[in-house]
Order: C-alpha cells, then structure tokens, then sequence
C-alpha cells in the first residue's frame, strides 16, 4: 500500500518557484507540437509521452520515424541515448528500499526516473524517512508524469497556433534548466568533477561516435571524477 | 492510429523502460555506502552533462532549427543570470525561451 501522506507531499512538491514544473511543462509542449508536425494523432501523441516519459528518447524515435529508420534501429537509436537512465537509477534506488515494501512498488515507479524527478529526489531524500521514501517517490513522479502529458496535449492542440521561433524557444527550456541544476548540484569534488568532465567528454567523443557519445563520454568522465574523488578523500 | 507509429512507440517505450528495469534490479544488491553506489552517482551525473551537452550543441528535433551561435548567446546569458540571480531557476529559464525566439527570428 502506498503512504497517502508522504504520495501527496511528493505530488505537491512540485509547487514552489524552483519547481521543474515549468521547464518540463515547456519542453513537452515543444514535443507536444512537433509530433503534432509528423503526423502524429492526439491519441498517439499522449500514447507515447505516457510509455515512454524520456524526453530524448521521444527525439530520436521522431527523427527515427522521419528517416525511415528500422524498428531495430529506432530500439537501438533510443536504447543508447536513454542508457544514462540505468546509472541514474543505481544512483537513487538504493536510497529508497526498504524491506517493507513489495517489489513491485520499485519495479514500477521506476518508470518515473526522468532527470526532473531524479534531481528533486536526490536533493530532498534526507529529510524524508527511509520507509516513506518510495511513496514519496511515487507522489513526486506522478506529478512529474502527469504535467508531461498534459503538457504534450496542449502542445498538440497548440501546434498551429505557435510560430516556429516560439517552438524552438520552447524546446531549450528544458536544457537550461537541467544544465542549471547540475550547476546547483555540484557541492562535492567527485560531482563537480563527473559534470565538468561530462560536457568535455561528451563534447569530444561525439567526434568519434555521435550514438555512443554519450555513453563512452559520461562512462569514462564519471571514472575518472570518481578516482580522482577516492584518491582526494584518502 | 496507425501501425508504423504505434509499433515506433511500442519499441522506444520498451527501450527506455528497459534500462530503468534493470537499474531496479542493479539495485537490491547495491549498498548507498558502498564505492559502487558512489560510482554509479559519478557515472549519472556525468552521462547527464554528457547528454546535456549533445542537446545543446549537437540537437534533433526541434532545437535543430536554432543555429549554433543563437544557442551558445542563450546558454551563456541564461547561465549569467542564474549567477547573479543568487541560482534562481526560474529567471534563466523563462528568459530563454523569448531570447531563443527573437534570435531565431532576427537570424
């Protein structure tokens, strides 16, 4: 069962002026329209932000879809560029188990990992009680989820009355945001070192492979911040 | 809805879920003390600032319609404000779009 208390306070803490309530809202609405522009119906349109919830990932299956791309190569396309959701997960489920909980409560609302969500979490997991991390987990992803489909809606519905200017502007949003966040969480050497490195390595291994960028860049950045962290702390 | 979509949608859901499902079950053996655990946390934040990176230099989709200048000026402006806005969120970002916008249109 789920804690009705800490799920609401997860679901509400959303509100508030830092929330990423507004960078997610708009870079969906930016989704929202450009499916819209492939061809998409409403219905398929929220059919794939309520599956999928990956803002990247949904990018690559439309510019997969634009090309023609393989159903194999769409899976590999979305695969590689979505694999950083299995490190953010090792990163922050540890944290919420608990013995008391069923499986299913993590192998579900593990769809909720998503950087807005994941972000929130890591910055508030200390004050809430280990057995209610998870329901306060599940709050907070259900708000996140929830304005990323009806974000995508009011995207769909308002892609013919955005100009184009305005739905580019939308879409670095999110980016903004995020890159902001980082900023706010760098606090330790190691973080510091694994974001800095990151957008270096990031950068430079897209010259050697633009699919497996961001996996070589953010695996070798992150080893090398952790070693050089291990080695500062000893 | 048509077949090709749905199938596509159907794919990028499974994809996606894919490696959240295995992070789970990663998980039930990782301690939060252990080096492991802080190397994953090393390798999250570095695979997101990677992931950042690529969007914003090298887009698809719908950032791809914004030359590389107009989006370095709109990075560099909104990170200035987050700075000297004491890390406020909500200014660097509200701002962005509309910069974005304008640049686009006057370039």
């Amino acid at each position: 069962m789920i804690n009705i208390k800490y799920f609401l306070k997860g679901f509400g803490s959303v509100k508030g002026v830092d929330s990423p309530a507004l960078a997610l809202g708009c870079s969906f609405i930016a989704i929202g329209a450009m499916l819209k522009n492939l061809g998409f119906t409403i219905q398929e349109s929220i059919f794939s932000t309520f599956l999928t919830y990956a803002l990247p990932g949904s990018l690559v299956m439309a510019d997969s879809l634009l090309v023609g791309a393989s159903l194999m190569n769409i899976f590999l396309a979305v695969w590689l560029v979505n694999a950083r959701l299995y490190p953010m997960t090792i990163a922050l489920f540890p944290l919420m188990m608990d013995k008391s909980h069923s499986k299913w409560k993590y192998y579900l609302s593990c769809h909720f990992i998503a950087v807005s969500a994941w972000l929130i979490m890591k910055n508030n997991y200390k004050s809430i009680e280990r057995k209610y991390r998870i329901d306060f987990w599940i709050g907070l992803g259900c708000a996140t989820w929830s304005i990323a489909i009806i974000a995508t809606t009011l995207g769909f519905f308002a892609a013919n009355h955005l100009n184009k200017d305005m739905i580019i502007g939308l879409a670095i949003v999110n980016p903004v945001y995020f890159m902001c966040m980082m900023i706010g969480a760098m606090k330790t050497l190691q973080i510091t070192l694994a974001v800095i490195l990151g957008v270096v390595f990031g950068f430079l291994f897209y010259f050697v492979s633009p699919e497996w960028s961001i996996l070589f860049g953010g695996f070798s950045a992150g080893s090398i911040a952790f070693f050089i962290g291990e080695l500062n702390v000893k | 809805m048509s077949n090709n979509i749905l199938l596509a949608i159907l794919v990028t859901s499974l994809a996606t879920y894919l490696s959240r499902f295995l992070g789970v079950i990663s998980s039930e053996k990782i301690k939060e003390t252990s080096k492991i655990f802080r190397w994953f946390n090393c390798l999250a934040y570095s695979t997101l600032a990677a992931l950042i990176t690529r969007i914003m230099i090298f887009p698809v989709g719908t950032l791809s319609g914004a030359d590389h200048l107009s989006r370095i000026v709109v990075v560099t402006i909104s990170l200035f404000i987050f700075f000297i806005s004491k890390r406020n969120l909500v200014y660097p970002t509200a701002l962005s779009v509309f910069l974005l916008a304008i640049l686009n249109n006057v370039f």
